[in-house]
């Protein structure tokens, strides 16, 4: 049953509701045009740099070279409600100030370590922050940019296919395969 | 033959209507078949069918456009990216809720058979004897042995995968081999049968997904794409197999943008003589006349053209004279269950993209069960491994996180119930005069709730899922309930019921109109009561058991 895989798919397999994206909206806003919240191609570069620090090249590729940052931008301008389009810029600005100070320097000037220390205790905080919040809270900033980081990066053709094991036709299916750890997921057109 | 007469006329090109036009020209009729949306062209128009998600803009999610234009479609999965052109718009269509009812529709040829869940399930007597049994409804003017031969008909046609399981409730289709069940799937439900000593079984989800080639058709791939079309003509749907049946005989016309308006009621002969039409781009009225006519056009469609038609003699429509018309809406309640954990697999995984789950076939109420609600459910569900979005407790930022999301996760298993719901005579559609839709017709408007029983049943639903699933050796069991509105199981039915007695009936056991006997009503409309499986195969074998009568009794001169 397709349409009920499909939503098993996002249920199961993404674990929780993506903003945004999510299955059960109960409002709906229209998106406004020239709403003053814009991305420009510093933003997207920031975007791109936040994004590489959680999902770095490694023997695939990293988020920059996904395109994240651009993803990022499509999704909250597409997808999001002004109200979390609000927290989302709101939040690039939080993130660049957490980073000053902790290190007494921007994100963007920032060396890979002391982004990486920051977003390990920026993601501490997000992860304690969205387990105690009320369900009208808004979202933890951080928590907009990590969702979208996975999504952008594991739906990207970079990330799918150089992270992965992409099977697009697998022809048949096997119930009982061996599986050893460091076996990546197979993951196919969808 | 004149260009707008013809034997037969079908009105509808979903699963029921393929069907009628695939049986009437096999069997030497000439049939017009007639869809009130645009033209789908097998393979050729599945645009997206090997699209990959990354050129999807959204990756097929959904935008805050698409939640503005689609109002009633956000309501559940159906709102996404991926196949929004095979979803009927709110906009054009509207209705009126006077209750809450979620209506997904299907509106170009092929209808929902293009993105059905092609779960297919045949009836028991048990389904067939409810009404009479506990009394709700009216009984069923047919029994499993009237059906049986015309499932096995429709199953050897369409190709139907699944396991021959002997199971009284619910009887073996004629199966081409089943998919396998996962290995945690396999020992939940070797535990599941040793605990409860037959009496509860998990089986492969029976699915019109083929693991055989047939004429035209390849085989399942295992992409788990269905939702886009199948360019390997792998699942049934209208375009992969009864529409090719019936354009091979040289006796369709397929007409696409034919909005049926209603049906032209002779009343010197009593019958139907054709249907008038509304041409969806010019708005041009245009007739055409036939010997018999099939409406086939989704459950409320058929029910609302009826509604339109020959209101000079009955008020409320051809076929309204036992007041049932637009009665006794039904659905499947469904969105509650359980999932739990699944410890001990972690050296277990699987390969390919199954397009079906597993079944847990009812066994409520059932043999010396008995519970304070009427009836049972059936549970949908599968094992699978977190993929990548799953948060990790400890590497959460970095290049360990990174390679951590793209190992498969725990195992994680569960199911919904799908319930069955019963014919309420309040439950009920109608015309609602005072709104239009694009074309300035009336809409319907829906009256439609769940009571008591289905909400005492939710319980068992959500409870009988985690005893299984503990039984079965999963960890940290745990219930839900997604809430259910009527109409979001897309299996809606009823409102022109078969019956054995024209003054509390819509419909006889041939599925002809009491009222006027050259017209038949095969889609869910038909329905007398609802059972908990899926509803498209007992369409498509009505339908074709309908088809084979009609004929016959064109031939004797009866109609």
């Amino acid at each position: 049953m397709e349409r009920r895989e499909l939503l098993k798919m996002i249920a199961l397999v993404t674990g929780g509701a993506v903003i945004g994206g999510e299955f059960f909206l109960a409002g709906c806003k229209n998106p406004e045009k020239g709403n003053g919240l814009t991305f420009t191609d510093d933003d997207i570069a920031f975007l791109d740099e936040v994004a590489e620090t959680i999902l770095p090249k490694t023997g695939s590729a990293g988020a920059k070279e996904a395109k994240v940052g651009l993803f990022m931008k499509v999704w909250v301008n597409d997808c999001y409600t002004r109200e979390d389009q609000e927290n989302f810029h709101a939040g690039m600005k939080k993130l660049d100030e957490a980073c000053d100070k902790m290190h007494g320097t921007g994100f963007m000037k920032a060396s890979p370590e002391q982004r990486t220390s920051l977003l390990v205790a920026l993601d501490k905080e997000r992860a304690e922050y969205q387990k105690n919040k009320q369900k009208e809270d808004p979202n933890h900033y951080f928590q907009y940019m990590k969702q979208l980081t996975i999504m952008g990066y594991f739906t990207s053709k970079e990330g799918r296919t150089t992270a992965l094991r992409y099977e697009p036709v697998p022809g048949k299916y096997i119930g009982d395969l061996d599986y050893k750890k460091g076996d990546k997921l197979f993951a196919g057109l969808n | 033959m004149a260009d707008n007469s013809f034997d037969a006329i079908v009105v509808g090109s979903g699963i029921s209507g393929g069907w009628a036009a695939k049986e009437l020209t096999e069997k030497g009729l000439s049939v017009l078949m007639l869809e009130r949306g645009e033209n789908i062209e097998h393979i050729k128009d599945y645009q997206k069918s090997n699209q990959p998600v990354w050129d999807y803009p959204h990756r097929g999610g959904r935008t805050q456009q698409m939640i503005a234009d689609y109002p009633v479609l956000k309501r559940d999965y159906p709102l996404n990216e991926r196949n929004l052109h095979y979803w009927a718009s709110d906009k054009d269509c509207p209705y009126t809720e006077e209750k809450r009812f979620d209506w997904f529709r299907g509106y170009h040829v092929g209808g929902r058979s293009l993105m059905w869940g092609r779960q297919s399930y045949r009836w028991s007597d048990f389904d067939f004897e409810a009404n009479a049994r506990d009394g709700y409804g009216t009984d069923w003017p047919i029994r499993y042995k009237d059906i049986e031969p015309w499932y096995s008909h429709v199953e050897k046609f369409a190709g139907i995968q699944g396991t021959y399981e002997n199971l009284p409730q619910l009887p073996d289709s004629v199966f081409m081999p089943g998919m396998d069940l996962n290995i945690v799937e396999k020992d939940v439900a070797a535990r599941i049968k040793a605990h409860y000593e037959n009496r509860r079984t998990l089986i492969i989800g029976r699915s019109a997904n083929i693991t055989s080639k047939l004429p035209g058709r390849e085989k399942c791939q295992y992409r788990n794409m269905c939702v886009n079309g199948c360019p390997f003509g792998a699942y049934f749907s209208t375009q992969s197999s009864t529409l090719p049946a019936a354009v091979a005989t040289g006796r369709l016309k397929l007409q696409p943008f034919a909005i049926v308006t209603e049906i032209l009621y002779d009343k010197d002969t009593k019958k139907a003589k054709g249907v008038r039409i509304l041409d969806a781009e010019t708005n041009l009225t245009k007739e055409y006349y036939s010997k018999i006519v099939f409406l086939c056009a989704s459950s409320f469609n058929s029910t609302w053209v009826l509604m339109n038609s020959a209101t000079d003699i009955w008020p409320e429509g051809l076929g309204s004279s036992s007041g049932e018309l637009g009665h006794n809406v039904m659905d499947h309640h469904f969105r509650c269950g359980a999932d739990a954990d699944m410890e001990g697999y972690e050296d277990k995984y699987y390969y390919g993209y199954r397009p079906t789950g597993f079944y847990i076939p009812r066994f409520r109420n059932l043999f010396g069960d008995k519970r304070d609600y009427l009836r049972g459910f059936g549970y949908q569900g599968g094992a699978s491994r977190k993929e990548w979005s799953r948060e990790i407790a400890e590497m959460n930022i970095g290049a360990d996180f990174k390679e951590a999301l793209s190992e498969p996760g725990p195992w994680r298993i569960g199911a919904t119930a799908f319930g069955e719901m019963l014919p309420y005579h309040e439950n009920t559609i109608s015309l609602d005069k005072n709104k239009k839709d694009k074309w300035g017709l009336p809409v319907l408007a829906m009256n439609v709730e769940i009571k008591e029983n289905e909400k005492k049943m939710r319980k068992d639903m959500m409870e009988d899922m985690k005893e299984m699933l503990e039984i079965g050796g999963a960890k940290n069991a745990r219930t839900f309930d997604h809430d259910y509105a009527p109409g979001m199981g897309i299996h809606e039915m009823g409102t022109a019921r078969m019956g054995r007695d024209p003054k509390n009936s819509v419909l006889n056991g041939n599925n002809q109109v009491w009222d006027c006997k050259n017209v038949f009503v095969t889609d869910g409309a038909c329905m007398a009561s609802a059972s908990c499986v899926n509803p498209s195969l007992t369409y498509m074998a009505l339908t074709a058991r309908a088809a084979d009568f009609a004929v016959n009794e064109l031939n004797k001169g009866n109609l």
